[in-house]
């Protein structure tokens, strides 16, 4: 489960983004007429069928594994979360049909319809996203229930749907797409630019990608801010454990890498900022922040690798921040596109760390929850099937997604590499 | 009532994923099985035929999941447990065949690596939808049991009896043959590929008709449940309509009218699974499990029925639009 998440929500992302890109390209080709957009756009929309369609088989696959691996789960979460999953079914029904006709259809649709669907696509990826993290939201902060002997009774699937971590999470999720996508392909496309400064379809595409990306970052941070403080509210073990803070008290410090050890409770070797995490959560050094000291240890989750994870995907964060302002100074300084050669390396370096901090992230909120499947409610082990020989499914379906990233990389690269003859 | 409705829903769902995803599993076959100087072109009809519906098409089957688990989590639940073996086998299938078909056509077009997802595909197109049908048999075969809320039966139960295989061949011949008539008006305009298909789809329909009463028979011992829903008063009726549609498309099909073959295909293929449906209702998995025994509280199946009324009204017309596009308007 855990690998064709991780596989699946790279392409769930790409699919979030790609089509907005794609269709900001065409939009600007049918307001200035000038080809080289219109041929990106297609070209991007080469990358968007390829991805997509393994999006596609892979969210199938995590529909039935829901219930293949987590049957309990599903037999009692159902009903309150099979909502918004019927709506992600819609949305992405609308996907699929818009992409179809926005990829076959470039001759047998008008152009400004043909426009219209790109959005559409772009739309819905966007809609789909939002309604399945709705759906994870929920195991993070069940609502909408009254739990009576071990039993969900009185449900309410509307407030379920609206949990509390419903709104952070998916603002995060949604901008965490563009950030990811936008960073990815601008650079792929720095990468090319480095050989040839003059492309104009190398610039033009780099251009939109870096906006994307540039203007996604800064909005992600003050998300990232908001999301940190509902989590200490909502989770305050996953707070704790993706600060390594062991001990309540205010003037907590902000702990920034280290070794967690949850024998002696504290965190060696890390960098410590004084009353950091008091500021961040409340705004006041004053502001008491719960350690783990106040959770029993059964329910910790796994200190250390939520910790990491979470500090790589600030850093992540930070980096691309970085580059972000570097963009506008140039941009600011030159009223031109930034194509420094410095700054076109650090695009390329910069090109993964969105995926990296969306996987990361990922761990951060899926093994800070642990371990609890719903938080507070059920706990992961309880809701597991008891089908055994698990292992070689989690083996098969490992090897599979493998090959298969291989596969992709290797097709894209195609896609990139006949672009550059072509041009 | 909610329960009726919303299970009426999941077999439509079905029955549209059959028409749609189904043929497309079946141009997979035809693909593989291409063969003869035209076999690059029948190969080419079925590439633009599947090319632009095939993900819509697919969505179906997860409609029926979403719909399952929400509205009967209990059924989905001891579902996923009993046949987890044979889901999983259907899983691999539906990941390969779906990356495989655009890896085909984005990747390079030479003749070797084209051959190698080609193959690919189309064992995929055969493997999917055998363990489908083998799944819907399984879930027939009355031979999952539960005791007190668990699976009792361990995980092989059901889905390796003959009654079971039986039905994921009866799956694939059905596909095959939904394809092949669907292919026989797509390659309007080309008479020699027309006639390929037309062909095939005989064929096809020769197979399907000695396995239908293969299944038929297995059923009395191998879904005694069904065999009963078979024999009732209405059964006759079901029956008597399916075999109507099943001689008016093969006689359609002799005569090349084949506009009216495909409405006469669809209607034989919908009445097939509707007579599944009807024979198999109220039970998901027979026999411990019914749509009334597994079903969500009221307010869940209430509010999924508004929610799908909606999603109806955005997803219908643009689905029209989207056959509109790519099978009606044929002629460029």
């Amino acid at each position: 489960m855990a690998v064709s998440l991780a596989f699946h929500i790279i392409f769930a992302v790409v699919g979030m983004g790609m089509p907005a890109l794609m269709a900001i390209s065409e939009g600007l080709y049918l307001r200035t007429g000038n080809p080289v957009y219109l041929d990106l756009s297609k070209r991007w929309a080469r990358g968007t069928a390829i991805l997509f369609a393994v999006g596609a088989v892979s969210g199938t696959v995590l529909s039935f594994e829901l219930g293949l691996l987590w049957p309990t789960f599903m037999e009692h979460a159902g009903p309150l979360i099979g909502l918004p999953f019927s709506l992600e079914g819609f949305a992405f029904f609308t996907e699929a049909i818009f992409l179809g006709v926005y990829l076959y259809g470039w001759d047998r649709v008008p152009p400004f319809l043909h426009w219209v669907s790109g959005v559409i696509v772009a739309a819905s990826g966007i809609f789909s996203g939002i309604f399945v993290v709705m759906a994870n939201a929920w195991m993070n902060a069940p609502v909408g229930f009254e739990l009576i002997n071990g039993k969900m009774t009185h449900i309410d699937p509307i407030r379920a749907m609206l949990s509390p971590a419903a709104f952070h999470q998916t603002l995060h999720m949604t901008l965490a797409a563009y950030v990811a996508t936008g960073f990815l392909v601008a650079g792929i496309h720095a990468f090319f630019l480095l050989r040839d400064r003059q492309n104009m379809f190398h610039r033009k595409a780099f251009g939109i990608a870096l906006l994307i990306g540039s203007i996604a970052i800064p909005l992600q941070l003050i998300s990232g801010d908001i999301s940190a403080r509902m989590v200490g509210k909502l989770q305050p073990a996953k707070l704790a454990a993706m600060e390594a803070h062991y001990h309540t008290g205010s003037r907590a410090p902000l702990v920034v890498g280290g070794w967690p050890d949850d024998e002696k409770m504290e965190t060696r070797f890390g960098l410590e900022i004084p009353s950091g995490l008091s500021l961040l959560i409340g705004h006041s050094p004053d502001t008491v922040v719960a350690g783990l000291d106040q959770i029993p240890r059964e329910n910790w989750p796994n200190v250390r690798l939520v910790h990491w994870s979470f500090d790589i995907m600030v850093g992540c964060g930070m980096a691309m921040m970085l580059m972000a302002i570097w963009a506008g100074w140039i941009r600011w300084r030159t009223g031109a596109l930034p194509d420094y050669v410095w700054f076109l390396r650090g695009m390329v370096v910069a090109a993964p760390l969105g995926f990296i901090a969306i996987e990361t992230g990922w761990m951060v909120t899926e093994l800070g929850r642990q371990p609890w499947i719903i938080y507070g409610v059920m706990k992961t082990r309880d809701a597991v099937t008891p089908m055994p020989g698990l292992g070689v499914t989690f083996a098969v379906f490992t090897a599979i997604y493998l090959v298969l990233s291989v596969v992709l990389v290797f097709l894209l690269r195609r896609q990139f590499v006949q672009t550059r003859e072509d041009h | 009532m909610l329960e009726t409705i919303v299970s009426a829903v999941m077999l439509v769902s079905l029955i549209f994923y059959a028409l749609m995803g189904g043929a497309d599993f079946g141009g997979g076959m035809w693909d593989m099985l291409a063969f003869g100087k035209r076999a690059e072109k029948q190969r080419h009809t079925i590439a633009e035929a599947i090319g632009p519906i095939w993900e819509a098409n697919h969505v179906w089957l997860i409609l029926v999941v979403v719909l399952f688990f929400t509205a009967f989590p209990k059924g989905f639940s001891a579902m996923m447990i009993s046949l987890h073996i044979p889901l999983t086998a259907m899983l691999i299938g539906i990941v390969f065949r779906g990356s495989t078909f655009v890896f085909r056509k984005y990747d390079s077009q030479s003749d070797s690596v084209q051959k190698r997802w080609s193959t690919i595909f189309g064992v995929s197109s055969f493997w999917t939808p055998f363990f489908q049908g083998l799944i819907l048999g399984a879930l027939t075969s009355g031979q999952i049991r539960l005791s007190e809320g668990r699976v009792s039966t361990g995980f092989f139960a059901g889905w390796l009896s003959p009654f079971a295989v039986t039905c994921g061949f009866f799956a694939l011949a059905l596909f095959a043959f939904l394809a092949a008539v669907y292919l026989t008006v797509d390659a309007r305009g080309d008479i020699e590929i027309q006639n390929d298909f037309r062909w095939r789809s005989l064929w096809a329909q020769a197979a399907l008709v000695p396995l239908a009463v293969v299944v038929f028979f297995t059923s009395k011992e191998g879904a005694p449940l069904m065999f009963r829903g078979l024999t009732t008063w209405w059964a006759p009726l079901l029956l008597g309509w399916t075999s109507i549609c099943a001689l008016a498309a093969t006689v359609f099909l002799v005569l090349k009218k084949f506009s009216l073959a495909r409405i006469a295909a669809v209607a034989q293929v919908t009445f097939i699974l509707l007579g599944w449906g009807v024979a198999q209702f109220p039970h998901l998995v027979a026999p411990d499990i019914t749509v009334y025994n597994s079903a969500a509280p009221s307010i869940t199946l209430e509010l999924l029925l508004i929610f799908l009324a909606a999603g109806a009204v955005v997803l219908l017309p643009s689905l029209a639009y989207l056959f509109y596009l790519f099978k009606a308007k044929k002629q460029r």
